[in-house]
């Protein structure tokens, strides 16, 4: 008795199970990963979203374009793939046990019709004999033989590779097992960032949700460098970092080396570098030309700052001591250009030690403020990305399989041989379950030798 | 000698060898065939001495490395690779022909790269200081060879079945019969993509696990892993369709053809019109 419910049960397993939907479900995927490789993901930059319109950024927004991968519809799509997956292979599955576990020993005319792969070789040697010849000659030359007798007919059935018809199933696990991995990574692990000062310690970070976490131990720059090749191209960026645990040293873990490339990990949280900037800062005061209405100036390594009259300045370069480049002179110095109201900018040195030829300068130059250097410090900032993942290993885990099993799935084949004495005639039955084209060249040879073999014993 | 000159020497092979596969095409002189696959063999021979040269001029510059660093290189050793999968084709299969439909791919990558790139040898930034970048290349584009020839041949395929269902005998004239029959031709489509598949499977999973130990992340949707997701979605699917009802045959070839257009897209596409969307940290 089948129920209306049952027949929608059934039409949907068997929906599952076809591969028709795996068709759809990959095709889908593909096409529809595209629109997140051409919508840029994450927040987009302010440029981007003002080439779009408002009406666009909103529908977009709505239907999860700015975080498709993320996105509810393309989650369900994976997971579609995934009930597939585990529907076709238990369907399939008890099929194929049975063949690896139960195999066929003896060639029936059913079996022997549906074969590709059939010879029949004319022989009258004694039985017992041919049963020894063709029993040894298979041991040698393809597996060991099983051996039925049934009603006065002799049976060998001997095979190679059986258990590769899992590997197709090792390959469809394996996606099951990175997605685990994934979901593992997601629910337990974290990724973020933090950028530290040359000298300056931190023992949070921020995370990419914009929450702060605690590391539980602390982290100190003690210096980043950057190398560049004689092209000017970067050749490496490199953080000198010391782990500390209550305030000391992590033996091990002093002034470790972090590249790009070449990471840290301490307590399963690992350091990657990733960016970097200058911090440095340059004190300047600026006054009237007579001294008075001093104004103190601070001036990034890459920024730069307003003068009283409107003006910006910013640091060309600066030196502790410009005593080498200018004979005569001595104490800090800074090259600065100014970029005036007017549009029109110049350049010029600042000296600590020689507010004389500071305000000579001005003079020189209109009524505009007295610059006077204080002098600075260079500072560095590294940028890390911090992440720790559990499900790595999980997903390596997948990798692997997926690799074997795919290998294992493409080149090799579950080979088959039966063989039958019946009436003075040997008949030889083959199947592969792949490559049918060189199993059959195989087959072919495996026969000739046989029959040189059986021919020989007969003599 | 030196590199740059080697591979003006390969370039100007596998033009001859993609004129003698025309030539032989149409006019059936089977010694045109053998000539075209020796010619191809001798390119093939100079463009190894040639990439093994620009290894060691490198480090006779001080800035040694694999030469997959930049578009030129990376150019030249696709169609190396093309060439080496063809010719293991060859070598297991003997079907002439195929080199007309895949000396081209060869060639133009040759050309493109001789005429159109930066040939310099640069220092390698630190971005690309790995290993893991020796892995990676050599397995993807492996794979791309694989999947080049197997277009190659499924344009082979739709060609000669088209030709086939267009019962009007006189148009397939002598040209087809040079052909190996269809269900060999899905057989070599079927082949050469089964090569792919692992390959192109091993280079993304390189690929995962570089920048899982470079940035900490083994996958993070860019523009470049989703296109070779992509790729491998198209490939599952053709792998798939052999075993699915009513999607053998002409689907399958034009899967396969797909699967390549995904595979430029990914290698070059997604460089040219999708950059500067996205981009990896630093
Ligand atoms: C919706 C998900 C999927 C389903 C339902 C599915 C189902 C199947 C089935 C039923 C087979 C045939 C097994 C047999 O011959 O007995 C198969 C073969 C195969 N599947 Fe899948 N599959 C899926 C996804 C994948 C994916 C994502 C891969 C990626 C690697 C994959 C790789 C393979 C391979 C390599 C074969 C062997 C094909 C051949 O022998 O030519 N499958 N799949």
């Amino acid at each position: 008795m089948t129920t209306p419910k049952k027949d929608v049960l059934r039409s949907l397993w068997d929906a599952f199970c076809s591969l028709k939907l795996t068709m759809f479900l990959l095709i889908s995927l593909a096409v529809i990963s595209i629109i997140g490789t051409v919508i840029p993901q994450g927040t987009p930059a302010e440029e981007y979203l003002a080439t779009i319109g408002p009406a666009k950024i909103s529908l977009y927004k709505a239907l999860g374009f700015f975080d498709m991968y993320h996105s509810w519809w393309f989650i369900l799509l994976l997971y579609l793939l995934t009930v597939n997956l585990v529907a076709c292979s238990i369907k399939r599955l008890p099929h194929i046990w049975k063949i690896i576990t139960q195999p066929v020993t003896v060639m029936e005319d059913g079996l022997e019709r549906s074969l590709t792969n059939v010879a029949t070789i004319k022989n009258s040697n004694d039985p017992v004999q041919l049963k020894e010849q063709i029993t040894a000659f298979l041991e040698t030359e393809f597996a060991e033989p099983v051996v039925t007798e049934t009603g006065g007919t002799l049976h060998f059935f001997a095979q190679k590779n059986p258990w590769c018809r899992l590997s197709v199933y090792f390959v469809h696990l394996s996606v099951i097992v990175i997605f685990i991995g994934a979901l593992v990574g997601s629910l337990f692990g974290f990724k973020g960032y933090v950028n530290i000062l040359e000298g300056e310690s931190i023992s949070k970070i921020m995370l990419r949700s914009g929450k702060e976490l605690d590391l539980g131990y602390t982290l100190r720059l003690e210096q980043f460098s950057m190398a560049t090749y004689s092209n000017g191209a970067p050749k490496e960026f490199k953080s000198i970092l010391t782990v500390l645990e209550n305030g000391k040293p992590v033996p091990g873990y002093a002034n470790a080396r972090v590249i790009v490339n070449d990471p840290l990990t301490y307590k399963g949280i690992t350091f990657y570098q990733s960016s970097y900037g200058d911090a440095s800062e340059y004190l300047f005061t600026a006054t009237d030309l007579d001294g008075k209405n001093p104004v103190s100036l601070t001036v990034g390594g890459q920024s730069s700052a307003k003068l009283p009259d409107g003006s910006s300045m910013c640091l060309l370069e600066s030196t502790p001591d410009i005593a080498p480049y200018s004979p005569g002179l001595s104490g800090p110095a800074a090259n600065v250009e100014i970029h005036k109201t007017d549009g029109t900018s110049e350049r010029f040195v600042v000296y600590a030690n020689h507010p004389e030829l500071n305000i000579e300068h001005a003079k020189n130059h209109g009524k505009g403020p007295v610059l006077h250097y204080k002098g600075g410090e260079k500072h560095m900032y590294t940028g890390l990305q911090v992440a720790k993942d559990p499900g790595v290993g999980i997903v390596w885990l997948g990798c692997f399989l997926m690799v074997i099993g795919v290998y294992t799935a493409f080149f090799m084949s579950h080979r088959r041989i039966w063989v039958r004495i019946q009436n003075g005639s040997v008949t030889v039955g083959g199947n592969a379950s792949k490559n049918q084209g060189a199993f059959q060249l195989a087959f072919e040879s495996l026969v000739g030798r046989l029959k040189t073999d059986l021919n020989k014993e007969n003599k | 000698m030196t590199s740059s000159l080697l591979f003006n020497i390969t370039t100007f092979a596998y033009l001859i060898s993609m004129l003698a596969f025309f030539v032989f095409l149409a006019s059936r002189t089977k010694v045109l065939g053998s000539a075209a696959m020796i010619v191809a063999y001798g390119g093939l021979l100079a463009q190894t001495f040639a990439i093994a040269l620009r290894w060691k001029e490198s480090y006779d510059m001080g800035v040694g490395h694999a030469p997959l660093s930049n578009l030129y290189e990376s150019v030249v050793f696709f169609s190396w690779t093309i060439v080496l999968i063809y010719a293991l084709l060859d070598i297991k299969y003997k079907y002439r022909v195929i080199g007309a439909f895949v000396m081209p791919f060869a060639l133009l990558g040759m050309a493109w790269a001789q005429l159109g790139l930066n040939t310099g040898i640069e220092p390698l930034v630190p971005a690309l200081q790995s290993n893991w970048l020796l892995y990676h290349v050599v397995t993807c584009f492996l794979g791309y060879a694989a999947f080049a020839v197997a277009c190659g041949i499924s344009i082979m395929y739709l060609i000669k079945a088209g030709c086939e269902e267009s019962a009007d005998k006189q148009s397939d004239t002598g040209l087809l019969t040079m052909f190996p029959p269809i269900r060999v031709l899905d057989d070599l489509n079927y082949r050469s993509i089964m090569v792919g598949f692992p390959l192109l499977t091993l280079g993304i999973i390189t690929g995962a696990a570089w920048a899982n130990y470079a940035w900490g992340t083994y996958w993070s949707w860019d523009p470049k892993e989703t296109w070779s997701l992509i790729v491998w979605f198209v490939y599952a699917a053709f792998l798939h369709a052999r075993i699915t009802k009513g999607w053998v045959g002409k689907r399958a070839a034009w899967l396969s053809i797909i699967g390549f257009a995904a595979t430029i897209f990914c290698y070059l596409g997604v460089n040219l019109f999708l950059s500067g969307l996205h981009s990896y940290g630093k």
